[in-house]
């Protein structure tokens, strides 16, 4: 065997096994990343929560809690949704064509039934819960302000279906989770119509 | 010290020599203490390396006593810490110690990179000690930010929410990032559990280890001087530099007074002010955490304050993570965008001691903005201060192509 040939040899055995230390290495971090995922238990206790929206009155607003998350159910009287069909504000996405909303909530309203708003109540912007403002043109947001949502910690504005105002930090309109009805007067959050219909 | 032969000589002579022929105990003094040579005219803004190595060991061993018993369960998060402030023999001191220790690391940490800002200590050859000092200042800052979810009060929980959303800005990966550095659809018991984890066990080690390659990185070098010249280039002709004296006895006995008037204030601060009128334990954090209400104003505690100021000024997600970030990741590259060879600024040009006092102004007032509100006249002060915070970095590399300075002496002078 010629001295060229050994070091080749050797060359080759030195990335043979630094290639095989390497794929080991990244084979053994993958339980370790893995475990940071949120676990069965986690999961399980996301599952749908079912609620009963029979006490809510027209302009009132009642809170979940799911995946540890709060959601807001708010049942929008005819004189507010008045006001949101006949809102000047500039929206950065009126239309929804974001997709923080399942397909059967992507309209006017961004619910099923005109009425019945479905939020999760973190902003888009960096999760805090944004505070009910449903008064009409308050002094401190503004003649266009027709009711909706502010976010104490950095101003994001938010109207009562929802959407996100321009100029605010936040980037998206808030998200309206999967739900479904059971009847009139009840909600299942956490699953789509697809489920059951 | 090849032999171990000793003879006539004293029992703790004799051990010493055992040790040292096993082990380098001798060679290390002599290395990193008593034959240490360092410039012969630090003045007090030599201290705070020391006195943030005393605040390290302070919140090591504070913070082993309170995980005996903390409880890092979100059902028993507050309570505990609770039960140690008030049932707990000594609890409150200890915790005390502890809250008010982080806040004293951040406020010695700040003052030893100005330090260093003043007498141009991370230019060559200390660039790599000064990468390595800015890595223990991002470890400190996840350190601090790790601890303040564990009190389970409504600022912590809804700081860490904020925070962590902030890696939901980032393009794609976002999203699933954040449910994986949580482990569940929100905050909750076992992101509490995992940063309990991080902050006792895997940010303290790697912050000893880097505090350690520090120390060995600086000694490699040597220490730089308020004159910014280099001691090693004037040697005597037995190979001590001129202008050097030894660390230990010389600095060892100067650093105890600065700590010993250290401890007094920290002290002070433990018994008659730890709270800090709100600023080093905020008072949202009286109350447990609630996944339902935001406080209504937040603000992360004081040492975070300057980089949160120019999150909230930047009116897009995006845009205001990456500004944020980047104000961190600009200090890492100082070394490379200040091209002056003068280092220290007695013998700098006008030039840069107005624009530092221009940069520490706005470090300084961010800081301040970063605990108001984000309204009106405030969000366009944050913006012309971020402005400034930023500009510095683009002046400096400008200006330091062509500066112009005083001369620099041969020697340590001790004037200036």
């Amino acid at each position: 065997m010629s001295e060229d040939s050994g070091l080749s040899r050797r060359r080759f055995l030195n990335i043979a096994t630094s290639v095989t230390g390497a794929v080991g290495a990244v084979a053994v971090a993958v339980p370790f990343i893995s475990s940071w995922q949120p676990s069965a238990r986690a999961r399980a206790l996301g599952a749908p929560v079912e609620v009963d929206i029979s006490k809510l009155e027209d302009g009132a607003m009642m809170r979940v809690i799911w995946r540890g998350t709060p959601v807001s159910i708010l049942k929008r009287s005819p004189e507010m949704l008045n006001r949101l069909e006949n809102e000047q504000a500039d929206l950065q996405d009126r239309d929804s064509k974001q997709e923080q909303q399942p397909a059967y909530a992507q309209n006017e309203y961004r619910s099923i039934k005109p009425e019945l708003l479905v939020l999760i109540s973190n902003c888009t912007h960096l999760g805090c819960v944004p505070t009910n403002r449903f008064e009409v043109a308050p002094a401190d947001l503004g003649p266009d302000w027709v009711g909706g949502f502010f976010c104490p910690c950095h101003g994001s504005k938010f109207d009562l279906a929802g959407r996100v105002f321009s100029g605010v930090p936040a980037p998206l309109n808030l998200l309206v989770p999967p739900y479904r009805y059971v009847g009139d007067n009840v909600l299942i959050i956490g699953e789509d119509t697809e489920v059951a219909a | 010290m090849s032999s171990v032969e000793v003879t006539g000589e004293s029992q703790g002579t004799r051990l010493l020599a055992w040790i040292d022929a096993r082990f380098p105990l001798s060679k290390m003094m002599r290395e990193h203490a008593t034959e240490y040579y360092a410039g012969k005219n630090f003045n007090f803004w030599y201290v705070f390396g020391v006195l943030a190595f005393v605040v390290l060991i302070i919140q090591l061993w504070t913070g082993i006593f309170l995980t005996m018993n903390y409880k890092p369960a979100a059902l028993d998060a507050f309570a505990s810490v609770e039960y140690i402030m008030r049932d707990v023999e000594w609890g409150w001191l200890i915790r005390y110690m502890h809250s008010t220790g982080a806040s004293a690391f951040f406020i010695v940490v700040y003052l030893h990179m100005f330090r260093a800002m003043l007498y141009g200590s991370y230019k060559n050859p200390r660039e790599l000690l000064w990468l390595i000092g800015m890595l223990i200042y991002v470890a400190l800052m996840a350190e601090g930010f790790l601890g303040y979810l564990l009190p389970w009060g409504q600022m912590s929980y809804w700081g860490a929410q904020v925070i962590i959303s902030l890696f939901g800005a980032i393009p794609v990966v976002g999203d699933p990032l954040v449910e994986w550095i949580r482990g569940d659809y929100n905050i909750s018991d076992i992101t509490l559990n995992r940063f309990f984890a991080l902050h006792v066990i895997a940010v303290p080690l790697a912050l000893v280890m880097l505090v350690v390659m520090h120390i060995l990185a600086l000694h490699e070098t040597g220490s730089n001087n308020p004159d910014g010249i280099e001691i090693k280039a004037n040697k005597g002709p037995d190979g001590i530099p001129l202008d050097g004296i030894a660390f230990h006895p010389f600095y060892t006995a100067k650093d105890l007074v600065a700590i010993i008037i250290f401890l007094i204030l920290f002290s002070a601060v433990i018994f008659f002010a730890p709270e800090m009128g709100g600023y080093f334990l905020e008072h949202a954090n009286f109350e447990p955490a609630n996944v339902l209400k935001t406080p209504e104003h937040i603000a992360p505690v004081w040492y975070f304050t300057p980089f949160y100021a120019i999150l909230r000024a930047i009116p897009d997600k995006l845009g205001g993570v990456v500004l944020m970030g980047g104000a961190i990741i600009v200090l890492f590259f100082l070394p490379w965008i200040d091209r002056s060879k003068v280092k220290s600024i007695r013998y700098r040009g006008w030039g840069y001691k107005g624009a530092l006092a221009v940069f520490s102004l706005s470090f300084l007032v961010l800081g301040v903005l970063g605990t108001l509100p984000a309204e009106g006249v405030y969000t366009t002060l944050a913006r012309i201060f971020t402005f400034l915070y930023f500009g510095f970095f683009v002046y400096l590399y400008i200006y330091t192509g062509s500066e112009k300075g005083k001369p620099v002496p041969e020697r340590l002078t001790y004037h200036g």
